[in-house]
């Protein structure tokens, strides 16, 4: 496999780590809120905090890996992206920042109320639409290069109905991934009220995932029909994410197996994801950066992916760690350690 | 206005806000696991009780720094596309390294924080901290190898405005690496024993003669001492550097125009900058060329031999002194408390030295400011040295000055509400209170 192609994937599959856990991270916010205002967070709050108090800074590490490896490998991108997105990604910060530190503020400080609940759940939807856009403008046609430097149509953005599928896309999928894990969580934490409710979270928003992912597909073949050739030609990814859909959806409602169910849903992303990601190529930007600009120097690349190996044989194992000693020790889900938090 | 004074003022106002807590979050680390360590091996809850006590104002401040940090990692690219289009092809190996250690540092904190009296040997659970201190350092002294290079850069060619030939090892091992990696760590750690020292002083000062209290600043001022020392050693190394790779950083902090032998070092004072001469100044002879070269006789680059449009601006000089006199007044305070320790009749609890403790955590956060606003505003005009100008790498988009006013007002809330939180969080909850009730001491 070439540098790029290399450097491409390992970055894909650290957004795609991205996607997963920090859609749990902002759904979670959002049921928080509405538990709230439905007078139900007596029944989900528990659960909710008891997973994302020990992973919440994890999240955000994963964002700049990505950033970080991506501008790395592909220096273009810098210019291109960072010129086009001083707004969109100063709002897109700010709302990071927001919800960041008032997770800390709020759990190991102060007792949290209404405001910051309504930010909390309320940033944990505009996130990813925020986050969307930029795939979305990956697709060219919003970016343009002029003698006077990179511009981005805002106007063009918001009139476009493939940004708004995709925004529409990332919403409903932050809320379906988010309910079926924490279903999975909460039935692991033999917290059956909770498993109920958030149960419910989980098939409701199920329906609406698949139907936003057709209509951005639709939505893709007018606005970018060489992409969704490319994308046709690798249709059985698609595919294959469908029966993954199906499949976690059945043992869901069934009431059955929720951590092969939660598995399935994260092969539905995968697939659809990398597929996406696969068809996409080989731009990065269309038309302005193709993953052909990468590194040139083929020391720096090696010296990259030695720093890769070497960092994943320490980052895997510490994930490992983490994960045994919250997810899969039975004790602390059940929240038999909870008298030694700080 | 344009974009290039708003992407500065953005860009320094970022900075600014995140070195407090990134500092908080490189040093305090340290000091936690010593704590906890010392009162392992001690059998003594006291220490126990501080380590538990940091660590939780510790996790608010990092959250603040984690965001912060992520701002400034993202506007490197918004604020300064070209910039980073060029350094990303060179520096990303430290980049990369950095966002490692720092997840290493993330992922321990989280277990960190929920295993307390999870496992029956209580190493295991100190044992975690281990990463914590390591990956808060590691990722410093990745960020600052990225900075070095932008003040002597090295390991690549320039060619048609593109960089070929490029040594990552060589790009990380620039002639400021060491010096730099040296000053930022033990001044990071040197300001945290400070700060942590600064809470149990201001608490005896106001009668809590607790036990806890004079276990906390024995700890942190001891530790101190050694760490100002160290700082002493680096701010020392880093002269040197100055004097044989950025002569003009040096120059300039001084105010040393000719170049000459035996040059004094100027404290203070008011340039007049026609005539080139210093007014009410504090001369101390040689001085310079000491600091520059280890010897009276050193020859000293003047700021006349370097073409005037290379010039950083003078006012540096200041800031440079600003800094060197609170190293100094930190290295007195806490070889005061050390050999007051030391001697058998001497008093560490005297009001005056604990007044002199209390002041000095404000104190070295200004230093750390004052350091680094002279480190970066000393290489203008450049972004990095020789290689790329700063108003020829700022952003060519519209409405930075709007952004930059919303960040501002993100900072200020963002500010305002950690020192609540913090205060509300020790407020009620006295320690005393909760050494008695967790383990009747």
């Amino acid at each position: 496999m070439s540098l790029e192609m290399i450097g491409i994937t390992v970055l894909w599959t650290f957004l795609y780590g991205y996607l997963i856990i920090a859609s749990i991270d902002f759904g979670a916010g959002f049921f928080s809120y509405y538990s709230m205002k439905t007078k139900k967070d007596h029944i989900v709050n528990t659960v909710i905090e008891r997973y994302l108090s020990p992973v919440w800074e994890v999240t955000n590490v994963f964002l700049i890996f990505f950033i970080v490896g991506v501008i790395g490998f592909f220096p273009d991108t810098a210019y291109y992206y960072g010129t086009a997105l001083l707004i969109p990604g100063s709002v897109f910060l700010i709302l990071l920042s927001i919800r960041g530190s008032f997770y800390a503020f709020a759990h190991y400080g102060v007792r949290s109320n209404r405001v910051y609940m309504f930010l909390y759940g309320a940033t944990g939807l505009l996130i990813p639409a925020s986050l969307s856009t930029i795939l979305t403008m990956s697709e060219g046609g919003f970016i343009k290069k002029t003698d006077s430097g990179i511009t981005l149509s805002i106007v063009q953005l918001f009139t476009n109905p493939y940004s708004w599928a995709v925004t529409f896309l990332a919403i409903v999928s932050v809320l379906y991934i988010s309910s079926s894990f924490l279903t999975f969580y909460a039935n692991r934490a033999n917290d059956t009220p909770a498993r109920e409710l958030l149960r419910k979270y989980a098939l409701a928003w199920s329906g609406p995932t698949i139907l936003a992912s057709l209509l951005v597909f639709w939505a893709l073949s007018h606005h970018n029909p060489n992409h969704f050739q490319r994308a046709l030609e690798i249709g059985w990814c698609f595919g294959l994410s469908l029966l993954c859909f199906i499949g976690a959806v059945f043992l869901i409602w069934k009431r059955k197996c929720f951590g092969l169910a939660f598995v399935l849903v994260m092969l539905q992303f995968g697939f659809a994801f990398f597929g996406y990601g696969a068809s996409h190529l080989p731009y990065l930007l269309d038309p302005y950066i193709t993953i052909q600009g990468a590194v040139t120097s083929p020391v720096l690349g090696k010296a990259l992916i030695i720093t890769f190996i070497a960092g994943l044989l320490v980052l895997i194992p510490s994930l490992g760690l983490l994960l045994w000693l919250f997810l899969f020790n039975a004790k602390y889900v059940r929240g038999e350690h909870e008298e030694e938090h700080l | 206005m344009d974009a290039v004074f708003w992407s500065r003022i953005l860009t320094a106002e970022t900075l600014s806000f995140h070195i407090i807590f990134a500092t908080i979050g490189v040093g305090v680390p340290l000091f936690i696991s010593l704590a906890e360590a010392w009162g392992i091996w001690k059998k003594d809850n006291h220490y126990i009780m501080l380590a538990k006590r940091w660590t939780r104002g510790f996790v608010i401040t990092v959250a603040v720094g984690v965001v912060t940090g992520t701002c400034i990692g993202f506007m490197l690219s918004l604020l300064w596309p070209q910039f980073m289009q060029l350094a990303g092809n060179v520096i990303s190996l430290p980049l990369f390294m950095e966002t490692f250690a720092f997840f290493v540092e993330a992922i321990f904190l989280g277990i960190y924080l929920y295993t307390w009296d999870r496992f029956k040997n209580p190493w295991i659970h100190w044992a975690t901290s281990i990463p914590i201190v390591i990956g808060s350092s590691m990722s410093a002294l990745f960020i600052t190898i990225v900075n070095a290079f932008m003040n002597t850069p090295a390991g690549f060619r320039l060619e048609n405005g593109k960089a070929v030939d490029i040594d990552p090892i060589a790009a990380m091992l620039n002639p400021a690496t060491p010096s730099k990696v040296a000053h930022v760590l033990s001044s990071a750690y040197l300001t945290c024993g400070f700060l942590l020292a600064s809470i149990a002083a201001y608490h005896i000062l106001k009668g809590r003669n607790h036990v806890y209290y004079k276990k906390a600043l024995r700890l942190t001022m001891i530790t101190g001492f050694i760490l100002a020392v160290a700082t002493f050693a680096a701010g020392d190394i880093s002269g040197k550097f100055l004097a044989k790779y950025q002569p003009t950083k040096l120059a300039a902090a001084e105010w040393h125009f000719e170049t000459t032998k035996q040059a004094p070092l100027v404290f203070g004072g008011v340039l007049n900058k026609e005539t080139q001469e210093v007014k009410y100044g504090i001369k101390i002879p040689f001085a310079l060329s000491i600091l520059a070269g280890n010897s009276p006789n050193h020859e000293v680059k003047g700021l006349n031999d370097i073409p005037q449009d290379l010039w950083p601006p003078l006012y540096i000089h200041y800031l440079f002194d600003g800094m060197v006199a609170i190293g100094f007044y930190l290295l007195l305070v806490s070889a005061i408390f050390a050999i007051e320790w030391y001697r058998k009749k001497g008093n560490q609890w005297s009001p005056w030295l604990l007044r002199g403790i209390v002041l000095g955590a404000p104190l070295a956060f200004i230093a750390i400011q004052l350091g680094w606003i002279f480190a970066e505003v000393g290489r203008q005009p450049w972004v990095i040295t020789g290689v790329l100008r700063v108003d020829k790498a700022a952003t060519t988009a519209n409405h930075v000055s709007s952004t930059t006013w919303a960040f501002s007002a993100l900072y200020l809330a963002l500010g305002i509400i950690t020192c609540i939180v913090l205060y509300r969080l020790f407020r009620h909850n006295r320690a005393e209170d909760e050494l008695a009730k967790r383990y009747g001491l």
